[in-house]
């Protein structure tokens, strides 16, 4: 009987444990953004690469890049209108300065609210976040580019972007 | 009752295998009325043909994707890579039985990948011919 109590209550610590720092990791931390949780932008968007969580650009540089999708970084993108309309919809309402996203104003440091920048890999943040990273090993054949998070991250794809 | 249920049965059965495939032929059945009206001289899709425009080496398109190889690489039942570095399903219709289903789609990307390779859309029969060598495969 009190090995059964014993077993429970650790297994209710881990439990409570694991929660804790589930909740740190996504909560405000640098290293969690939510990922796309709509099924049509995570397709449209992740073909190419992977759908980037709209967390990592302003609502304004999300805009500008659904507005140019025929060049995107040299690439036609473009979709339908209404294909258009809905990811941007989403985009918007979750990007890095959307309404109750407080905790991610951090990852704009340094952004002028007057540009609206495109790519994410030359925010200051990013930037910083990467400057260990040595340039050999940006141009290591299976990271192919810096767009290509999973390569180091791990677990991008679910929002985690911890170093690896 | 029961060769009634039975045959019920096989029908169903017999459809569900060959939903994958109706798509697919409408599709086919789409480009070769196009490729028709394009050329009354066209005689049918040859998979030899869209070998040879998967594998070719094209003009007109960018300089860092002169063929359907340089993403899909060279063998279309193995996975491609996407310039950036993320993994592209194979094209080979026996490795990724869903593909060429959705029309939508299919247009899409001959869309935007004809562009990219050749520097212009594709014609009805090249995307016959590559959907012919896609399925033999």
């Amino acid at each position: 009987m009190t090995t059964l109590i014993r077993s429970i209550a650790v297994g209710a610590a881990l439990f409570a444990a694991g929660a804790v720092m589930l909740g740190r990791a996504k909560a405000g931390s640098d290293e969690y953004f939510p990922p796309v949780s709509d099924p049509l932008t995570r397709q449209e968007c992740g073909s190419c690469h992977m759908a980037f969580p709209a967390g990592l650009l302003p609502a304004r540089s999300w805009q500008k890049m659904m507005g140019e999708l025929d060049h995107h970084f040299g690439e036609d993108a473009s979709v339908d209108a209404a294909t258009a309309r809905q990811i941007t919809t989403y985009l918007v309402a979750h990007a890095a300065d959307s309404a109750g996203r407080g905790d991610m104003r951090g990852w704009l440091r340094g952004v002028s609210a007057a540009t609206a920048p495109q790519r994410i890999t030359e925010l200051p943040k990013w930037v910083r976040e990467h400057r260990e990273v040595s340039p050999g090993d940006w141009t290591r054949k299976e990271v192919a580019s810096k767009a290509n998070c999973v390569a180091c991250h791990v677990d991008a794809e679910r929002g985690y972007f911890e170093d690896d | 009752m029961l060769r009634r249920l039975s045959l019920m049965c096989l029908t169903a059965l017999a459809v569900m295998s060959a939903a994958q495939a109706a798509p697919r032929d409408d599709i086919l059945a789409g480009y070769a009325a196009q490729a028709k009206a394009d050329d009354a001289a066209f005689a049918g899709f040859s998979a030899a043909r869209g070998e040879a425009l998967y594998r070719n080496p094209h003009r007109g398109g960018k300089p860092d994707t002169p063929s359907c190889t340089s993403c899909h690489g060279d063998n279309p039942r193995a996975a491609g890579r996407t310039p950036v570095g993320k993994a592209i399903d194979p094209v080979a219709v026996s490795a990724a039985p869903t593909r060429y289903t959705d029309p939508a789609k299919v247009e899409k990307w001959f869309r935007r990948n004809c562009r990219e390779v050749l520097g212009r859309e594709c014609t009805a029969r090249e995307k016959g011919d590559w959907l012919a060598y896609m399925i033999t495969q």
